[in-house]
């Protein structure tokens, strides 16, 4: 495959990865040996230059990210590396996490470096509870190699730990302040903000979520952030994991440059819709991402181009729906999700996603009426504006854009 | 290693999960974790009432609470699976590549309907969302396994031969 890179990806079966000497041999830590030469502002102006966003979903500027972090006065501070891909049809940490877990691991020591943290946690879904061995044996490596532990590399005082916890199935909990309640043992509901989690989160001390894939970028941008300059056009730099899944004849996780348009991911490296069927909605981002017809093929994949065709880039999942499914079909699955998904605390995504599912039942059966659509487009847009935390925002992006694109969908009979 | 099928505590039982806690420094921070890792080797694959209320005492945490913990997260379970769970994922992923197909093909092989299980003990079905194996959708888990391309007859099968 020609037009994927190897940025991020650069070590995939390049080492066994349960052998860190073998990480070691192939150029592994010699960012963090840099990077404490660094001081940590200038740590965090690099990956600034390097234009990178949260690879999470929220796309937060992580340059700005780190350097909020380190100006946190709290003596005590944590990172949490977030590998809770809840998403529907994401699954590019699965792959970082199983090819080049060391990598990760890199990334998260030169966050607890250039933060001046003690301690690391990795928040890993149940899900992928078969890749917990792979992380448990990078960290007991690393600490037997000094890489972990206390006086890290012989720097006085860069004392930093890092611990792996499990999630246990809920969606809720890759949203940050759900993820540091489950951490401390708790039932993952979000709490209300402020105090924001960067200035209490968790057992209350500055805490900075970041993705596995922004984390895994650290060390290929402290080695060679020119190179990553060089992928993409001027205002999107670099590369991105995308997972691309459902009616496409090769699934899988491909690392392209930004600025590839949707068609050539779809077509070129996924090998097209299966039986050349056309495609009837392309989501973007997961579950919680919006949709659009395939008038959206032409469009480059960068964060303000997507913004553009009113789609983002999201988690980095781009799930192809053929023209067996219906609109309406995917909308009361992606619904029913969202319907198991709610942790029902707050009254708007609670209660919203029970009437949205009734009514799309009615949608479905042509039982509707023009105030049902009516009432269907407020309820999802008060969700929207007044739910606590990112699920009840999110739920109905791909509703309220099928409204938009689809609107022979909602058509009362 | 025999142990009574409703759940009750013998002592290798025990044994066991006090293992599991140690191995966790008695943190009830870990709750959630070492929830997971009991249920992993209690036979039918849920946490019995009586190892909530010896955990709650062990760790120093309420029962309530480690009961609201049990109900909130979708993976832990109060009520005996089966030896092999399967989780058919019921995402749009899976869905728009026929998990209808495995759904019904496994009910029909099995004999059971949706979660119920075998009268032997040895296989329950349950839907879960999304666990991130679009790559190989329609797909099921099993015990932390995932088994993919689940598209005809004889893969299921395959399948379910493995499970043994």
């Amino acid at each position: 495959m020609t037009k994927t890179v190897t940025f991020m990806t650069r070590n995939f079966n390049k080492y066994d990865v349960m052998s860190i000497d073998e990480y070691i041999a192939i150029g592994g830590f010699t960012a963090l040996k840099r990077a404490i030469t660094m001081d940590g502002e200038d740590i965090a102006r690099e990956i600034a230059a390097c234009q990178v966003k949260g690879r999470g979903g929220a796309a937060y500027d992580m340059g700005k990210k780190w350097s909020q972090a380190r100006s946190e006065k709290n003596p005590e501070k944590v990172i949490v590396c977030n590998a809770d891909e809840g998403e529907p049809c994401t699954f590019k940490d699965r792959t970082l996490i199983q090819n080049d877990p060391f990598n990760l691991l890199e990334g998260m020591i030169i966050a607890g470096y250039t933060m001046k943290a003690q301690n690391g946690y990795i928040y890993m879904r149940e899900e992928y509870s078969h890749l917990r061995p792979i992380l448990l044996n990078a960290i007991k490596q690393a600490n037997e190699k000094g890489y972990l532990g206390k006086n890290i590399l012989g720097v006085e005082g860069f004392d930093y730990q890092i611990h792996l916890y499990s999630g246990a199935g809920a969606y809720v909990c890759g949203e940050g302040t759900a993820l540091v309640e489950s951490i401390e043992g708790k039932a993952g509901r979000p709490r209300m903000k402020p105090p924001y989690i960067k200035q209490c989160g968790l057992y209350n001390l500055p805490t900075c979520v970041q993705n596995v894939e922004s984390l895994s970028l650290v060390a290929g941008i402290l080695n060679n952030g020119d190179t990553y300059k060089s992928y993409g056009p001027a205002d999107c730099l670099g590369t991105k994991l995308v997972s691309v899944a459902g009616n496409v004849n090769r699934p899988g996780v491909y690392e392209i440059p930004f600025g590839m348009t949707v068609r050539e991911i779809i077509y070129d490296l996924a090998g097209g819709v299966q039986g050349d069927r056309d495609i009837r909605l392309i989501q973007f981002g997961g579950a919680s991402g919006k949709i659009a017809p395939a008038s959206v093929l032409d469009t480059p994949y960068t964060y303000d181009d997507l913004k553009g065709a009113g789609v983002g880039v999201g988690s980095g999942a781009i799930l192809v729906v053929d023209e067996r499914t219906s609109v309406i079909d995917f909308l009361t699955t992606t619904q029913q999700f969202f319907s198991h998904e709610s942790c029902g605390q707050c009254a708007p995504c609670r209660e919203g996603n029970l009437h949205i599912k009734l009514l799309l039942q009615k949608v479905k059966a042509g039982t509707h009426t023009a105030s049902d659509v009516k009432l269907l487009k407020q309820i999802a847009e008060t969700m929207m504006i007044t739910s606590l935390c990112g699920l009840g925002q999110a739920a109905q992006s791909a509703l309220l854009a099928a409204m938009k694109h689809f609107p022979q969908t909602f058509e009362v009979k | 290693m025999m142990r009574d099928e409703k759940g009750m505590m013998t002592p290798e039982l025990r044994a066991e999960i006090d293992a599991i806690l140690t191995a966790s420094g008695n943190d009830g921070s870990k709750l959630v974790g070492i929830l997971l890792d009991i249920q992993d080797i209690i036979p039918m694959h849920y946490i019995p009432e009586e190892v909530a209320y010896y955990l709650a005492e062990k760790l120093n945490v309420k029962v309530s609470n480690v009961y609201d913990v049990i109900s909130f997260y979708a993976s832990l379970y109060d009520r005996p699976r089966g030896q092999y769970p399967i989780q058919m994922c019921e995402s749009i992923v899976c869905g728009v590549n026929d998990n209808g197909f495995v759904f019904a093909t496994l009910q029909e092989m099995l004999g059971i309907g949706l979660n119920e299980a075998t009268a032997d003990g040895k296989y329950y079905l349950e839907c879960v969302p999304c666990f991130g194996a679009c790559d190989v959708a329609p797909a099921v888990r099993v015990n932390g396994k995932v088994y993919g391309h689940l598209n005809s007859r004889e893969k299921i099968e395959a399948m379910l031969a493995e499970l043994v």
